[in-house]
């Protein structure tokens, strides 16, 4: 079947297909042992690089179930991996996917349900069994040592107590990248790596400890197009040596491209599990949303009509352009080691969304701290609507009319404090009422807060502590507070990070109707299809420098994706 | 003015083996996430079971031994509250010291009343005549067996790799099947071991009695000892030794006609002053161990 690496001892239970190993093969979890503790025979005529419906399969799940309080996030799910295969799970946020693997990993304990590894049911309390079980997994949250090397991280998981072998240890580096295809410095401080080079070494981690099951949760979210690519290459490499690989997602794209089966996941239940090559993007779509759904896009766009459509059909993009609202000139701020901003400008008319796009770290958080008054920069110039609010207080820059939703929702609420509470602190001064205003008006706050409950269809009472919101439904009430003062700019950052579909289109049609009503928007996101969704222009951020820009309709992915790794021309116009 | 110099030497190699030793012991505990506040009072009760184990049993290296397993369950105490039931670090540290503290002078109350405490078989020099080298084996085995044997175990093995892990991402030692839990356990039965040699030390060998406040406050010195090694074991031993070195030349001053009208107070918080000045020029952006401080659950 596979052309096992040499390193691999080849003992364990060697299970005809199709029947169950010895009883005793199930409690043999070699801890932390090199060698896995089953080993699949080689079916007559298979070849390897395909999956192999006839062979055993690497793992069953069987009515999992795991409930956190009220809520059933796993209702009963069955899922079969088999060797070779990539097997996509694809659902929205909260479906359940992440809880799924963490159970099969050893994080999280199910209420019930039977895991079998090749055919033998196992328990998995913890990482530790699951890596004797020969399961390895990539979570959203790298597990790495950033202090630590390359191989001091590999050899983090089978090291005794006594002297380390690093010597045997760089060979292991080495062995693990050369199946991924990739070269890997093993001496390289993980910390010093970027982000797609860590996630490498999460995998060789995992491949360092014989895995046969590679669990990749959301593995895309932190990557640019190109790494987007090597990824889906070294998964190729690895499932043609036998590896079946659970690979979880909500973007219909990717699962389309790599998987060779998908399961959906809605509500903790599976709905269906299908092969990819017969499944449409549209029936996935629908599948994993429960209703057919509609792109919100900007309507020099294509499609500008559909259902909940209603704020985009009276969008009318702009005039004759007018002064720029929101104008950034040489904007630098002091970062640690290097200048975080590097000397910043843009400028941001009515009427347009601009885009700010760029791999996480490259600056968008600080600029996004510099516009909202949260940071004073070192040098340079910020102006809202012809007032210099350059290093001004907060309270002075939303006076000058600019709104701004930050990327951690939960630091610009106070969560203890009510909705009604939550909506109306940047706007204290208009509810005092008493002597000397030392007075709130409660009555006009709660009168203000239905209001905007009933005007954004946010999901909670006036009285309820924002702290029990969903994400989604506190996204809305941000927006709900900084669009209530009707700002002539916005700056919006990452406004739709871990919303499920339904928020992020309502979040999507808000910030088109603020454009539609002449307001200067700058979008500050990591989310790309977000960003040629909705904006008319993108600039791209790398190492606190606006390296290019590109109109966003009949954007070059590719060029942009360059962009942000830092290797695009500069360039003004584009194709 | 002339300075003894030999004598100097000979001094601050005495002084710095309990800085050192607690400061080691130390050094391994916040490698592993936790800052271990009950230092002083592991010393203090290092210094105190290493007296009375020498006094029962008539000989210096059972009142060692006795020590080592105080200071032991004095680390276990720290991890039974920090680790498992996750209580915060400043205030279980403060409590044990303060426990530890007051448990011993409870005790010795109680066995000699309020007269002087008897004196006890010590350890003496090796090489009595030789000068700077006329020092106690204790002595020896910290800078020669012991130091070195804590850097090679925290740099090149797997012991110290789990260290390492464990205080600076639990989750992913998690990850890797170490178990978080036990690691630190070890870690503060270990530094909580080393913490009462060098309590063991002030009584057993330095003083070969035990009195009220014998340690002085040098488990703190030693936090700051660390903070200004930066959780690394040979500039700890480094800094152990220039606060010793201070302490015995402002010992050499105070008799110096010279410095005769220094007042004796200033003279001794001298080497106390050379600690808050090293924090302050050497403490600006440290780089903390990146679980200091926190308790680990699996979530």
């Amino acid at each position: 079947m596979i052309p096992s690496p040499s390193d691999r001892p080849g003992r364990g239970d060697v299970p005809a297909p199709g029947s169950l190993p010895p009883a005793s093969s199930a409690g043999s979890a070699g801890f932390p042992g090199p060698s896995v503790g089953y080993d699949v025979a080689p079916g007559p005529g298979a070849s390897a690089g395909s999956r192999q419906p006839g062979a055993v399969p690497l793992v069953q799940l069987h009515g999992i179930r795991k409930s956190f309080g009220d809520l059933l996030v796993n209702d009963g799910v069955d899922l079969t991996l088999l060797p070779g295969e990539v097997h996509a799970l694809l659902g929205e946020n909260g479906a359940g996917k992440t809880t799924l693997m963490r159970i099969l990993y050893g994080l999280t304990r199910p209420d019930g349900g039977v895991i079998e590894i090749a055919g033998a049911a196992r328990t998995i309390a913890s990482p530790g069994d699951a890596i004797g079980a020969g399961i390895g997994m990539v979570t959203q949250h790298f597990s790495l040592v950033g202090r630590m090397t390359v191989t001091d991280n590999l050899l983090l998981s089978r090291a005794g107590a006594g002297r380390l072998d690093r010597r045997a240890g760089r060979r292991m580096v080495a062995a693990a990248a050369e199946r991924i295809g990739v070269h890997v410095d093993p001496d390289a401080v993980v910390e010093k790596l970027s982000v797609g080079e860590q996630q490498r070494v999460e995998i060789l981690k995992a491949l360092s400890r014989d895995c046969r099951v590679l669990i990749l949760d959301e593995p895309t979210a932190v990557l640019v197009p190109q790494d987007v690519q090597a990824l889906f290459a070294s998964i190729r490499l690895l499932t043609a040596q036998g590896i079946g690989v659970l690979f979880i997602s909500h973007k219909l794209g990717e699962v389309s491209e790599i998987s060779d089966r998908v399961s959906v996941l809605r509500r903790g239940r599976i709905i269906d599990t299908v092969p990819t090559a017969g499944a449409t993007p549209a029936r996935l779509a629908e599948m994993m949303v429960g209703r057919p759904t509609v792109g919100v896009r900007r309507d020099d766009r294509d499609e500008a009509g559909g259902a909940g459509g209603s704020a985009l059909d009276d969008a009318q993009p702009p005039a004759a352009p007018p002064k720029d609202v929101l104008s950034v000139r040489g904007l630098r701020l002091a970062g640690r080691g290097k200048e975080a901003l590097a000397g910043v400008t843009l400028s941001v008319a009515p009427g347009e969304i601009v885009g700010v796009a760029g791999v996480s770290g490259n600056g968008q958080t600080e600029l996004v701290q510099v516009l909202c008054g949260l940071a004073r920069p070192t040098a340079g110039t910020v102006t809202v609507n012809g007032i210099d609010v350059t290093g001004a207080d907060p309270e002075k820059v939303i006076a000058a009319g600019l709104g701004r939703i930050t990327e951690d929702r939960h630091a610009c609420v106070v969560g203890k404090l009510t909705v009604a509470q939550n909506l109306v602190m940047e706007d204290l001064p208009r509810f005092r009422r008493g002597p000397f205003g030392v007075f709130l008006d409660r009555a006009a706050i709660r009168a203000h807060a239905e209001r905007l409950i009933e005007e954004f269809s946010i999901k909670a009472k006036p009285d309820d502590p924002i702290s029990t919101l969903s994400g989604g439904n506190m996204q809305k009430v941000l927006l709900a507070r900084t669009l209530a003062r009707d700002p002539v700019a916005l700056v919006v950052s990452q406004p739709t990070r871990g919303l499920d579909i339904g928020a992020t289109e309502f979040v999507h049609r808000q910030l088109l109707a603020r454009r539609a009503a002449g307001a200067a928007v700058l979008l500050v996101s990591e989310d790309l299809e977000e960003l040629l969704a909705l904006a008319d222009r993108i600039v791209v951020i790398y190492e606190g420098a606006l390296v290019g820009e590109l109109p966003a309709a009949g954007a070059d992915i590719e060029r942009l994706g360059l962009m942000m790794a830092g290797q695009g021309a500069q360039s003004g116009a584009a194709a | 003015m002339t300075i003894a110099y030999l004598a100097l030497l000979t001094a601050m190699l005495t002084t710095a083996t309990p800085l050192v030793l607690a400061a080691l012991g130390e050094v391994i505990t916040e490698r592993a996430g936790i800052l271990n506040l009950g230092i002083e009072g592991t010393m203090y009760a290092g210094a105190f079971t290493g007296f009375l184990g020498a006094e029962l049993f008539g000989s210096a290296w059972w009142g060692l031994l006795i020590a080592i397993v105080a200071g032991t369950l004095a680390g276990l105490l720290m991890a039974v509250l920090t680790v498992t039931l996750g209580v915060n670090q400043h205030v279980a540290g403060i409590g044990t010291t303060l426990l530890l503290i007051a448990a011993c002078d409870f005790t010795s109350r109680l066995k000699y009343g309020g007269g002087t405490l008897p004196q006890i078989p010590k350890f003496g020099q090796l090489f009595a005549d030789v000068p700077v080298a006329s020092q106690f084996l204790l002595t020896y085995l910290t800078f020669l067996v012991i130091v070195p044997a804590a850097w090679y175990a925290l740099r090149a093995t797997g012991m110290g790799l789990k260290l390492g892990a464990v205080g600076e991402n639990p989750e992913a030692a998690d990850a890797a099947g170490i178990s978080v839990a036990r690691v630190r356990y070890a870690a503060l039965a270990i530094g909580g071991a080393l913490m009462a040699m060098g309590g063991a030390f002030l009584s057993l060998a330095m003083l070969g009695s035990f009195t009220l406040n014998i340690t002085n406050g040098r488990g703190w010195v030693a936090i700051a000892l660390v903070i200004f090694a930066r959780w690394r074991v040979w500039p700890a031993v480094a800094g152990g030794l220039l606060f010793a070195a201070v302490d015995a030349l402002q010992l050499q001053l105070v008799v110096t006609p010279e410095f005769a009208a220094v007042p004796r107070e200033v003279m001794i918080a001298l080497p106390y002053l050379v600690v808050i000045i090293a924090l302050a020029v050497s403490g600006r952006n440290l780089r903390y161990p990146g679980a200091y401080l926190q308790s680990y659950r699996r979530t």
